[in-house]
């Protein structure tokens, strides 16, 4: 657990915000509001936002006008829309979000969670009372090639989808697929295999591998540590969908 | 009134349509729903498709000879004035054309001589001696009547760009004829309706009594020309259409007589779909209309709209570009009763941009509201996702707001009753330029040329909100003031020397009348206003003591973001400004509307406005119409459309256009979920009574190829503010706004 996490020294009623997408089509159901956060104790190795990783930078936002923000959306949330926030590890700001979603979810709007599950404590639960929908990423189902792409094993990651099913609260998997780095069969069946048995898992997504974000590290002054990785090809994208699908209900492509 | 329509088939509905001219009582008797999908849409014809591969050839040939296959220097176009002209005739199922030959461009000199002779030039045509010496010598145009009344102030704002595109030297077009009626009439019953009309117009003869005695008569000459003009292609249009053909064919035949006559910026169409759907329903009913035939009329019927050219300079290219004609249909939206007006044939039309491509032309205007069949909204989604070419505009807003239900869109945005009421063009002031005049003195940015008097010098060179705000109200005041006087010439020399008879034929003899007002450069101002206001601006001043640039220290917030600390400045100046210009009389008692709206001409508006106070350098182009400034709405494409959605209807009740350019990936990760997005999207943004959107789907590489490559790309259509155009006709500096214009991109 990291210490000065930004729950602990923001102000009770601010955000440290790296971003707004009021038009997300891909993080959550329907047209999402999506509020990136500023901060991840990750250090993906693919990472697209690579200047969301510092907890220092970000700038600090107001959450009554994310709720104002959110409330003016509400007729574009018809099919199942609504608020995301992603980041940056959100949970590194749960004792805010508590708040923010239990303020949300009384105007009817979804509240949706893009984490990577490495956070857990008692914000964090608190928070997920009031969050309809948890986008669980899980980078590799080996604890070492975790470790080896962000940094950290995957333990607290499991446990987290652990303490979701526990819980009853639905989530998504989501999968980023990378070649030679995260596509081998043998653990995409084993995925499979782990999360068979859950009934809170609703769906998951494969995330296709992009290099969108390589001139983002670029102008941080940092190497690209997977320039020579080439992105999917659909074939290779079609083969993890199938053998995903042989556990899991529902495997989509994003 | 006794309507005796030939009726061998099957009775329509009677009401009072039988009784008096009331196409819309015609409509709403008799149209069929239709709540389906798209399943049942053909394929063009063979004999479409040959049609239709001479004008793919045609246009070519024009785009090569400098965007003119040819003109006919010699015959002044009228109604009747050109021998028939075919495509190719025998396949041809609706006939007609301008001139006696496809895409060769007719002279309309009542605009202005020197315009068209010029034009020919350009070209290297020399324009008739005769036809300079009657103008020379003999007959007055528009053009010479407004200048003849023109005051020096009025040339000043002018000439300086403060007044930009006004209509004072071609025609204001905007004037929608009910085209429907000579199919549902013919000639003969229209001209005894206008006569009856005229029996009515007695009594004291004022100055407007007689004018419009005055204008009858023209009508009731031009419907008799247009029996001329149907005569010369075989047609008798002095009785009503009697099957689905020639309901097509003589709503054709009454667009084409205007177009003929005018060379308007733009001339739309209306809302024939759902009318002549009725028709085509009828002979399908009946058994003597397939599917394939009634999209083969409909086919032919908008290539034809497609072909449609006026003869224009070069000059106008920078205001209007793309060669627009404007010929704009609205299609759907619900009756007033509640019920929507959707039809196979709203389907039909917009299949043409399958079956014959994508195109700026008709400009397919999707009137939109919550209450509309799933289908048709799926399918709407499906062609903007395709083709970039529908507009869509809240029908909601409008029909509750106009009490109206029977009514077509004259070029972008702007809203007409159908028949019952006509507009006055007044193209757009340049309100960028006029807070510039607040905070130098009242002297134009550029030329240090005194604009308007009585300007209060500011105290500080560092911008005070107040300050600039109270000089910004007094040249807003004058702005308008001049403005209102200009529009009131170009409208009384309009009527004198270049009326609309062929038109106004089609309407109602003493229509309701709105005066369409316009500004650029909202987000602009807004901008510039928010940066004094939130940040601190200092005006940089040459040794003339104009301010050439601004300093800006700090952050403000820009227009775009649903950030009502900015946006609520866009609205009150929007207030304020359509308050100014309804404080004057107008020409015929016209209601004073005013539009957000700028089509192409952002680019040449920019190009005249000097650095402004929300660091937007000199030259730099604006946002098209309502737009925030391509580049500032950094919280994606929902929260600028709900900056733009915060401007009220009413106080810009000509229309508040909105473009939104994206790429496929950005709004779905596949066709269905985009088609899904798309029509959440339109009913959230008209959900929060915003008026209208064109949407773009397209990225950015297929046009930076057709930059490079515009031989390649002839069809290529996006959409720019309001209105669709041919990507490779825009000028290189407007192909480079587009690019830089916000795409709103997957991260």
């Amino acid at each position: 657990m990291l210490n000065a996490t930004p729950d602990t020294i923001l102000p009770e009623d601010k955000l440290n915000i790296h971003s707004i997408e009021s038009f997300g089509t891909y993080d959550g159901p329907g047209i999402r509001f999506v509020v990136f956060l500023q901060g991840c104790p990750f250090q993906c190795l693919y990472c697209a936002n690579p200047d969301t990783m510092r907890f220092e930078d970000g700038k600090s936002y107001s959450m009554q006008r994310i709720v104002e923000e959110a409330e003016h959306m509400k007729s574009y949330f018809a099919n199942g829309g609504g608020i995301t926030i992603s980041g940056g590890e959100p949970c590194c700001q749960a004792k805010q979000l508590i708040t923010l979603f239990k303020n949300l979810q009384s105007k009817g709007i979804h509240t949706c969670l893009d984490t990577n599950g490495n956070v857990m404590n008692h914000y964090v639960e608190e928070m997920l009372e009031y969050t309809d929908l948890v986008l669980l990423d899980v980078k590799h189902i080996d604890s070492a090639i975790h470790k080896k792409i962000t940094g950290k094993p995957n333990e607290k990651t499991l446990a987290f989808a652990h303490y979701l099913e526990e819980h009853q609260k639905p989530f998504w998997l989501r999968y980023v697929l990378v070649p030679e780095l995260s596509d081998d069969p043998k653990h995409l069946h084993q995925l499979g295999q782990y999360f068979q048995s859950f009934k809170q898992v609703q769906k998951l997504e494969i995330q296709p591998y992009h290099k969108l974000g390589v001139h983002k590290w670029e102008l941080l002054g940092k190497e690209y540590p997977l320039k020579d990785t080439p992105e999917n090809t659909s074939q290779q994208l079609e083969a993890a969908k199938e053998i995903f699908e042989q556990y899991l209900d529902e495997v989509v492509i994003n | 009134m006794s309507i005796g329509v030939e009726n061998n088939i099957k009775e329509f509905v009677k009401g009072t349509w039988n009784d008096t001219v009331d196409v819309r009582n015609f409509v709403l008797k008799n149209i069929a729903p239709y709540d389906g999908n798209a399943d049942f849409l053909t394929r063009p014809t063979d004999k479409t498709n040959l049609l239709f591969d001479i004008c793919k050839k045609a246009v070519k040939e024009e785009i090569e000879n400098k965007g003119v296959r040819s003109i006919d220097p010699s015959i002044i176009s009228r109604i009747a004035s050109h021998q028939a002209g075919y495509i190719s005739k025998e396949h041809e199922v609706i006939v007609g054309l301008q001139t006696d030959e496809l895409l060769k461009r007719a002279i309309k000199p009542y605009g202005g001589v020197k315009i068209v002779e010029k034009a020919c030039q350009e070209h290297g045509i020399t324009l008739d001696p005769k036809v300079k010496d009657v103008f020379d010598n003999y007959v007055k145009s528009h053009n010479e009547g407004v200048f003849d009344a023109y005051t020096t102030e009025i040339r000043k704002f002018r000439s300086l760009g403060f007044l930009t595109g006004l209509p004072d030297n071609y025609a204001r077009g905007r004037i929608i004829g009910d085209y429907r009626r000579l199919a549902l009439y013919g000639t003969e019953m229209l001209i005894q309706a206008k006569l009856d009309d005229l029996e009515g117009l007695v009594g004291p003869m004022n100055d407007s009594r007689i004018r419009l005695r005055e204008e009858v008569n023209e009508q009731i000459k031009a419907l008799k020309e247009i029996k001329v003009l149907g005569d010369a292609y075989g047609l008798d249009l002095s009785r009503p259409a009697t099957n689905a053909q020639e309901a097509v064919q003589w709503v054709y035949m009454a667009y084409l007589a205007a177009v003929k006559e005018q060379d308007g910026a733009a001339m739309s169409l209306g809302n024939v779909s759902s009318f002549i759907d009725i028709y085509i329903n009828r002979d399908m009913e009946a058994g003597v209309l397939t599917e394939g035939e009634a999209q083969e009329l409909i086919d032919q019927f908008v290539m034809k709209l497609r072909m449609v050219r006026h003869l224009r300079m070069g000059a106008y290219n920078d205001i209007f570009a793309g060669d627009p004609t404007w010929v704009t249909e609205a299609i759907g939206g619900l009756s007033l009763a509640g019920g929507h007006k959707v039809t196979k044939t709203s389907f039909r039309f917009l299949q043409t941009l399958y079956n014959l491509g994508p195109s700026p032309e008709p400009n397919m205007t999707v009137l939109w509201s919550a209450e509309l069949p799933k289908g048709f909204k799926e399918f709407c989604a499906q062609v903007s996702v395709d083709t970039s070419s529908i507009q869509y505009e809240n029908d909601d807003l409008m029909r509750q707001t106009r009490n109206a239900d029977d009514y077509g869109i004259a070029c972008c945005v702007s809203f007409q009753e159908i028949g019952k009421h006509i507009q006055f063009f007044g193209a757009r002031c340049n309100l960028a330029k006029t807070l510039l005049l607040a905070i130098n003195g009242g002297k134009c940015e550029n030329t240090g040329t005194q604009v308007i008097e009585g300007v209060q010098a500011l105290k500080s060179d560092v911008l005070n909100y107040k300050e600039v705000m109270d000089n910004f109200r007094f040249t807003m005041k004058e702005m308008a003031r001049v403005y209102v006087d200009s529009m009131n010439i170009i409208h009384y020399m309009h009527d004198k020397y270049y009326y609309e008879r062929a038109q106004m034929a089609f309407v109602d003899t003493d229509p309701k009348v709105n005066v369409a007002y316009g500004i650029a450069g909202l987000s602009i101002v807004a901008d510039s206003l928010s940066a004094i206001k939130h940040a601190k601006v200092t005006a940089i001043r040459d040794e003339n003591g104009l301010a050439v640039d601004f300093k800006i220290e700090g952050e403000f917030p820009y227009y775009g973001n649903d950030d009502d600390r900015v946006d609520q400045m866009a609205v009150d100046i929007t207030s304020h400004f359509n308050k100014q210009l309804a404080a004057y009389e107008t020409y015929k008692n016209a209601e004073p509307t005013m539009s957000i709206l700028t089509i192409t001409s952002n680019v040449v508006y920019g190009k005249k406005t000097g650095a402004t106070p929300d660091g937007r350098a000199k030259g730099v182009a604006f946002a098209p119409g309502a737009n925030p400034m391509h580049g500032r709405d950094t919280h994606g494409a929902i929260a600028s459309l709900n900056s733009v959605a915060k401007l009220d209807y009413n106080d810009a009740l000509d229309g508040i256009s909105n473009t939104m350019s994206m790429v496929p990936e950005t709004l779905g990760a596949n066709q269905a979920a985009r088609v899904l997005n798309l029509t959440t999207i339109l009913d959230g943004y008209f959900g929060r009574g915003a008026h209208h959107l064109n949407v773009n789907v397209l990225n950015r590489e297929l046009l930076m190829d057709a930059m490079e490559h515009p031989e390649n790309y002839p069809q290529l259509t996006i959409r720019v503010s309001g209105y669709a155009v041919n990507f490779v006709r825009l000028s290189r500096d407007q192909q480079l706004e587009v690019l830089s214009r916000s795409f709103f991109e997957k991260i």
